[in-house]
């Protein structure tokens, strides 16, 4: 009974790792087994500000930010995108918005809830897109469907 | 206080008049080479004390500032080129060594009498700290930066456009020290909210 039940297991097991499984970001590695994760790529450090592809995309950051320090302590992007700081490094000042709570008043600092900058603007890696993307620019679709879009802005 | 100064006067006596036994040539090599051998053995203990390994000898560096080091480019980066605790935190130059020496005894107080010896108190005393080293490097123009970072030996071009247009108007012209913007770069900040000298 015991050797049957031990030769079903095994069966099994084999028909699990030899099923033809394959995912774009794990490839052919079996489920059962751990896939070797591609090298971390090396963050653009161009300084060159990127298109937004839609208007309310938060913008990438054009620039390394390896080790910067944004905790309880300190937030290292704002030491030079803060509004009293940007005019001494010329870095993009943090949006109006940001300074807004969630009722739309206004204060003096940073939104607590727009503290952790990284939760929505990220560095890019010129890599390749692990799985097809058939996003299209607002005007792509426009130009497509054949409508008169107002005046370019 | 009589006796005190009846003994003074004896060995002033003593120390001021001729060797009795001994021949001016021993005592002028003798004295030479005892100073010779008094001078290694100081210079070797001072040597000692100037290691990563006597640094973290002490669980307040070990726990606290070197692990934070171990995550920064100054510990680890693709040419293996690294900084050591005293080339940033103590000058390379041999009075200004001396006179940190002779600061750092307050150092061993605090290590005798537990000033930093949790976490707590550590992340307490974290800016005070902190506030001292950016003193001493803004006052020598940081030093122990330029010891390694030479600004006339800086290829901007290499630099991102960000980094060489700040170094050209803030290092260049002498309008900022390193120290100035690159306060965290080797271990974690303070809470800055209350740091002088911060905008």
């Amino acid at each position: 009974m015991r050797a049957a039940m031990l030769l079903c297991l095994f069966v099994a097991a084999n028909a699990f790792a030899q099923a033809p499984i394959t995912d774009a970001m794990r490839g052919s590695t079996p489920v059962g087994d751990t896939s070797r994760p591609p090298p971390l790529g090396n963050p653009e450090n161009k300084d060159m500000r990127r298109e937004r592809t839609y208007s309310m995309q938060p913008p990438t950051i054009p620039h390394k930010i390896d080790n910067y320090q944004v905790d309880l302590n300190t937030n290292a992007c704002l030491g030079c995108h803060s509004r009293g700081r940007a005019p001494l490094t010329q870095a993009v000042a943090v949006s109006v918005s940001h300074y807004m709570d969630r009722d739309g008043n206004f204060l003096a600092e940073i939104s607590p809830r727009r503290y952790f900058c990284e939760q929505c603007h990220v560095p890019q890696v010129d890599a390749k897109p692990l799985v097809v993307n058939r996003f299209l620019d607002v005007d792509e679709v426009i130009k497509q469907s054949g409508t008169k879009s107002s005046p370019k802005r | 206080m009589r006796a005190l100064i009846a003994l003074a006067k004896r060995y002033w006596a003593t120390v001021t008049s001729p060797s009795r036994y001994f021949s001016l040539g021993f005592l002028v090599v003798g004295g030479f080479v005892a100073g010779a051998f008094v001078w290694g053995a100081f210079n070797t203990v001072l040597e000692i004390m100037n290691t990563e390994t006597f640094c973290i000898g002490c669980h307040e560096m070990r726990e606290n500032v070197f692990v934070e080091l171990r995550r920064t480019i100054h510990y680890t980066n693709r040419s293996g080129v690294r900084a050591k605790c005293p080339d940033c935190h103590v000058p390379h130059a041999w009075t200004d060594k001396i006179a940190r020496k002779m600061q750092a005894s307050k150092e061993v107080w605090g290590k005798l009498f537990g000033t930093i010896d949790t976490r707590e108190k550590f992340v307490d005393h974290r800016l005070e700290l902190a506030e001292h080293e950016w003193a001493r490097m803004k006052a020598n123009n940081s030093l122990e930066c330029r010891n390694c970072h030479g600004a006339d030996y800086m290829d901007f071009t290499r630099q991102s456009p960000r980094a060489a247009d700040m170094h050209s108007r803030f290092l260049v012209t002498g309008d900022k020290t390193c120290i100035d913007c690159h306060k965290g770069i080797a271990h974690r900040l303070p809470n800055m909210s209350t740091a002088a000298g911060q905008p």
